[in-house]
């Protein structure tokens, strides 16, 4: 009997039991690891946190130390092209949303939203690609440049893949306004309008955050599109229209030429564990608002 | 009609045409997105550059299925595990918090520090060279939140006349969970799987520094054990999305363009194809399993 039990049920559950308890230790296996990696550059190669962060003076050494390993210039490119790409993209994102949800639900569920999943399916690569063959040219001889890559072209590629993120998030938070909400504006004589950007906007903006993070982290932590058409000068960005790079883009550039245990390869890898940091304090703000909207 | 109204009537209507030519704009982007990727694509086709050689792109097809399909042996079976105790077992209690956060900050992570943590533990610290499976365990992790939130939601929409009715008769709550609440849950399981292989398929920064950027196969040589057989798990494999990035930062051969070119646009087409297949089997499984009635 007791046998039987376990076969019936014993057995699966503590199968599923495991995998749910599988992915607590691998998030907390990554953590570990990067952050042991990562805090080499302070521990070993005893240089300060301060000037990880804010020195712009990177010249790390590959071989013995003595190197300087100020990334500023990498965080600074992250930063800047990601809200940039939240600039362009969101106002976008929401009005695409409203059209999905309220201006023409049909042609929204019908062509609309699989265009979005669509966009969200295009590797990122393919997005670099056409960055690289398309937009840097275009901005070269629009702007005559003598090369295209520069902070703009990659804050539009960027835009472009976080856009669908932040209207499928967006569109989400306004069929979730309640519906006595539009009636009673309706009611009170606005027109259709007035009802969106004066009550229903308002009334779903912490989802609409919720999206505007989450592709913000999206952006924060896209690696090959943006590098591609980015032009990776190690400086910081002069103009919308100058090169720079970012955090992204150096790791995959040198993390694969540099000796395993350097003073350059462990500050690459206090760069992955910037990045793991950053991304998991999205999650804390995503959070955050969540608890808002649900209060 | 004072000014007052028709101020906001004229308003309205501007919204509305500014709206529509919005969602106009992203279709049309889309549109030329799709047309300007496959005709590069087709201007550069010629059959020399399907071969299973260096200048063509069959073994970057081979190694981008193999790789996929490795990976959601993987994945699949421990992200639906992991979806059903999210579902039907885990309470409310701290630990389940505690997962719940460890899947949403696994689903944020960059894919490149995923790339990079499968390159510090199935690489450095194994010491072995670049390799598929290490490959295939990066992607898998990249794919495991996702698959464990549509599992779990797809059990969680299962209406609860199916459990009552299962408990009822006596079964116990496995019993229910794989004889009931599964087939219900599975078109969306499915839809969620074939998303994921979609993701695989695109894939790169992840692949870099953990499957590589280069392949040595012999294409005549089938024996798995052999470590440059098309089927060997243990051999650099560049996929055709890394190959992309390879060919578009350091490609110096002669016909890198074009090889580029039809790379991305297989993977366009893979894009659409994975997308309607994941429409059509998921609303097509569920007229079966659920008699036309409709889950949902």
């Amino acid at each position: 009997m007791k046998t039987e039990k376990f076969k019936k049920e014993y057995l699966g559950r503590t199968v599923v039991t495991a995998a749910g308890i599988f992915i607590i230790i691998l998030t907390l296996a990554i953590g570990a690891f990067l952050f042991y990696r990562g805090s080499a550059t302070f521990t070993v190669n005893h240089h300060s946190v301060a000037e990880f962060l804010f020195s712009p003076d990177w010249n790390p050494a590959d071989i013995g130390e003595g190197g300087t390993v100020g990334a500023a210039v990498f965080i600074v490119g992250s930063i800047v092209i990601s809200l940039l790409a939240l600039l362009i993209a969101t106002p976008f994102s929401i009005a695409a949303a409203l059209f999905m949800v309220e201006i023409s639900p049909k042609v929204g569920a019908k062509i609309l939203q699989p265009a979005v999943e669509i966009f969200v399916g295009i590797p990122s690569v393919v997005y670099g690609w056409v960055g690289l063959t398309v937009l840097v040219p275009f901005l070269a001889s629009v702007f005559n440049l003598a090369y295209g890559y520069s902070v703009l072209a990659g804050a539009v590629v960027l835009a472009v893949m976080i856009f669908p993120t932040i209207t499928t998030v967006a569109a989400d938070a306004i069929r979730g306004v309640p519906a006595e909400y539009k009636e009673a504006s309706y009611g009170l004589g606005s027109t259709r309008w007035q009802m969106l950007h004066k009550v229903e906007v308002p009334a779903a903006l912490p989802g609409i955050l919720t999206g505007v993070v989450l592709g913000l982290a999206r952006a924060f932590g896209e690696a090959l599109a943006v590098s591609m058409v980015i032009g990776k000068m190690q400086a910081f960005p002069a103009g919308l229209l100058s090169p720079t790079t970012n955090l992204t883009s150096e790791i995959t550039a040198d993390m694969g030429n540099t000796t395993s245990g350097s003073e350059w390869n462990n500050a690459l890898w206090s760069m992955a564990l910037l990045l793991l940091i950053i991304s998991f304090i999205f999650i804390l703000l995503i959070r955050i608002v969540g608890r808002k909207r649900r209060a | 009609m004072d000014a007052k109204h028709k101020h906001a009537k004229t308003a309205d209507k501007a919204a509305t045409v500014i709206l529509y030519i919005i969602a106009g704009f992203f279709l049309v982007l889309l549109a030329a997105f799709t047309v300007y990727v496959l005709y590069r694509g087709a201007v550069s086709f010629s059959p020399e550059y399907l071969s299973f050689t260096r200048q063509g792109i069959g073994v970057q097809f081979f190694n981008t299925v193999y790789l996929v399909f490795l990976s959601l042996i993987i994945c699949v079976p421990i992200g639906i595990a992991a979806g059903i105790y999210m579902a039907e077992y885990a309470g409310s209690g701290r630990l389940t918090r505690f997962l719940r956060m460890c899947i949403e900050t696994l689903a944020s992570l960059p894919s490149i520090v995923v790339g990079l943590f499968g390159y510090l533990v199935f690489l450095v610290m194994t010491g072995l060279h670049w390799n598929m499976l290490a490959g295939a365990l990066a992607v898998s992790i990249l794919n495991l939140p996702s698959l464990t939130t549509v599992t779990e939601d797809a059990f969680g929409d299962v209406p609860d006349l199916y459990r009552d009715g299962s408990l009822g008769l006596g079964a116990t709550h496995w019993q229910t969970i794989t004889k009931v609440l599964l087939p219900v849950a599975l078109p969306r399981i499915i839809t969620g799987i074939i998303m994921a292989a979609g993701r695989g398929f695109g894939e790169a920064a992840a692949l870099l520094f953990t499957s590589g950027m280069s392949s040595d196969v012999d294409f005549s040589n089938w024996n798995p054990m052999s470590i440059n057989s098309p089927l060997s798990v243990m051999r650099p494999a560049d996929t055709l999305a890394v190959r992309i990035w390879a060919l578009k930062t350091e490609g110096v051969a002669a016909n890198a363009d074009k090889l580029s070119d039809i790379s991305a646009a297989v993977l366009i087409l893979m894009v659409f194809v994975f997308s309607l297949a994941s429409r059509h089997i998921g609303a097509r499984l569920e007229n079966r399993l659920t008699g036309g009635k409709g889950g949902k």
